[in-house]
């Protein structure tokens, strides 16, 4: 769901690029964040908490709160609301605390 | 109660309304500001001296009516789009409100669009007589309304255009 | 990079407090670093689409990304101006070494002087399922839709009447997104009632003494009920409604984002008018750690305005104590204090000079 005309702001966006979450081809624009990219997709579940598995979205967007954490290109514990979308990435959910490889 | 719900009372109001003598007579501001904010863009913009002054930018704005002649620079410079102007000599009917818009889509020319009160409450279908671009900087638009005279103090926005992100 | 930057004046956070202070400061002849966490300078004026109050002073009239872009123009002309963005600041040591990170290195700056102008994080409130998918920060709304230009969803309760709130729902509308309704803990609204009024008159109900009992939904919001409160701020059994929304909106105010001051030592009180732990400190806003400055929201949380004004007079003072600008900083200094008066001296800035005057009077107090 993205803006596509607004009455103050004009909205620039980069390249049009793929890339993969959970192996699900989504687009995105280069310079957006990954939970950007996911939210204009309609992805709002980035995934579950450690213990009680409760379903986490998007909360604070500027790198502050942590609930976004995914594994990105084989790192966990991503923040994926300042982290820059790019071209062929693999964004997976994660499960529990993530693993150092 | 205005700080209640956000709607300006009848006795708000009164305060900064101007006679019927001075609606009558040709467009003017009414300047619906009743919160003593640090603010005073609008004693700037205007060039009639009618916005009188603040000694205190926390002042509420004072407005000579005889001075002001409804130019509107004051509507597209209010930071809190609480300006309108209203012109009551428009015709023996109707009067011609003119209204800050910020959303899109912006109404055309001779489009009829549904006018609403301070609560968002539908007043009736009115004829959009003139739009001015407030310009690439400032970007509110005014929006001329032709209402009927009774409504002149009572219409003070149009109904958006719903939601655009279907799906 | 070498080992071990030096610089005059060290500024953390490059939002309306950090650049007014760098360029005051830099205006005074001091070479002046910001180091910004995010990739971007400008803070959250950025993401302001609405035109600000205050005087021609403080940019009055122009909309807050207008500021933002300015205010960055600004530093960008500086020769006496460095710009570390993607830099996050991570400690200030005994020996005045300040340490970051930035793409994976850690980094040392010997400052002679800092401003901390980190500004504030959002406050969170309590009510079941409040961790769901489809709850987010007032903040986190706007960062979506105005610097990404997507929306968070079709229809959205915002929680909290004061001026973030009812900016936030605002933008929404101009958006395109149904605001279903804002509510309000208080009884009376707590921003300006014109911006309370502009949303009032596109339909959208601003409920005072209302709160949340709980949202629902599955894997995310589906919807949320609210209740009314009475005078005690006890809910009011039988009043509660179901508003069917896919958006909830937390707009309950903002806390100083004060680690670096703790983890400076510097001497902290916890004043709520000032909205949580703010460090004391004196009119140039030095804080009890010498050479050590505060600006804007992690002073205190408050407008944009006052957050430019008092980035100014950090500056200025951070500039002047090293020796710079002799001839007019005491002039510059008292223009600033004077402009602050003038901002805090109506109705609307009572509760900053209460919290003001409780810090000041707490002062050898500690905490």
């Amino acid at each position: 769901m993205r803006i596509n005309e607004h009455p103050i702001l004009d909205f620039q966006r980069g390249e049009e690029i793929t890339f993969f979450f959970d192996g699900q081809e989504i687009k995105g624009y280069a310079g957006e964040t990954i939970a950007a990219a996911l939210h204009a997709a309609g992805v709002r579940v980035l995934g579950h908490s450690p213990e009680k598995h409760r379903p986490r979205g998007l909360f604070c967007a500027i790198g502050n709160c942590s609930s976004c954490l995914m594994i990105v290109d084989g790192e966990p514990n991503v923040r994926i609301c300042v982290e820059k979308v790019k071209q062929g990435m693999q964004v997976e959910t994660q499960q529990g605390k993530g693993c150092l490889r | 109660m205005l700080n209640k719900t956000g709607i300006p009372t009848t006795e708000d109001l009164k305060t900064v309304t101007p006679s019927q003598e001075r609606l009558k007579k040709g467009p003017v501001a009414i300047i619906e500001c009743f919160q003593k904010i640090p603010c005073n863009p609008c004693t700037e913009a205007c060039k009639q001296g009618a916005i009188l002054p603040m000694q205190d930018i926390n002042d509420l704005p004072k407005m000579d009516f005889d001075k002001c002649n409804g130019c509107g620079v004051c509507l597209s410079r209010c930071p809190g789009l609480a300006i309108f102007v209203v012109d009551g000599s428009y015709s023996a009917e109707e009067a011609m409100v003119r209204i800050p818009y910020e959303y899109l889509p912006v109404p055309q020319v001779e489009e009829e669009v549904v006018g609403v009160d301070r609560a968002g409450k539908e007043l009736g279908t009115f004829k959009v007589k003139r739009i001015q671009s407030g310009g690439p900087k400032n970007k509110t638009y005014t929006v001329w309304l032709a209402v009927p005279q009774e409504l002149a103090m009572e219409v003070r926005s149009i109904r958006l255009g719903g939601v655009r992100h279907a799906g | 990079m070498p080992a071990l930057k030096e610089i005059e004046v060290l500024i953390i956070g490059g939002g309306p407090a950090g650049l007014c202070a760098a360029a005051a400061a830099a205006d005074l002849g001091a070479g002046v670093l910001i180091i910004e966490r995010d990739d971007k300078l400008g803070g959250q004026l950025v993401k302001q689409t609405h035109k600000f109050f205050g005087s021609r002073k403080q940019y009055a009239g122009e909309r807050g990304y207008q500021i933002g872009n300015l205010l960055i123009e600004q530093c960008s002309t500086k020769a006496k101006v460095e710009v570390w963005s993607g830099t996050t600041a991570l400690g200030i040591y005994e020996d005045g070494v300040v340490t970051a990170e930035k793409n994976g290195q850690h980094l040392k700056i010997k400052p002679q002087k800092i401003i901390i102008a980190t500004g504030a994080s959002e406050k969170m409130i309590t009510f079941p399922n409040n961790d769901m998918p489809g709850i987010y920060g007032a903040g986190a709304v706007q960062t979506l839709m105005n610097v990404h230009g997507i929306v968070p969803g079709q229809r959205v309760l915002m929680i909290g009447a004061g001026n973030i709130g009812l900016i936030v729902s605002y933008q929404l509308l101009q958006a395109g997104v149904d605001v279903a309704a804002i509510i309000e803990a208080a009884p009376t609204i707590g921003g300006y009632l014109v911006h309370a009024s502009k949303i009032r008159r596109a339909g959208v109900p601003i409920l005072t003494s209302h709160t949340i009992k709980e949202a629902y939904g599955g894997e995310s919001v589906e919807g949320a009920i609210i209740c009314q409160l009475d005078e005690n701020w006890q809910p009011i059994p039988g009043s509660e409604e179901d508003l069917k929304v896919d958006v909830i909106c937390l707009a309950v105010g903002l806390s100083p984002l004060t680690e670096l001051c703790f983890q400076a030592d510097c001497q902290m009180n916890y004043i709520p008018e000032l909205s949580g732990h703010v460090p004391l400190r004196n009119d140039y806003l030095e804080t009890t750690r010498p050479g050590l400055y505060v600006a804007g929201d992690v002073s205190g949380v408050e407008e944009a305005s006052s957050a430019m004004v008092e980035g100014r007079l950090a500056g200025i003072s951070a500039a002047y104590s090293l020796a710079y600008g002799k001839d007019v900083a005491p002039k510059l200094q008292a223009e600033a204090l004077a402009e602050l008066s003038e901002l805090r001296a109506g109705p609307a800035g009572q509760k900053t000079m209460q919290g003001l005057k409780k810090l000041m009077e707490k002062g050898g107090a500690g905490c």
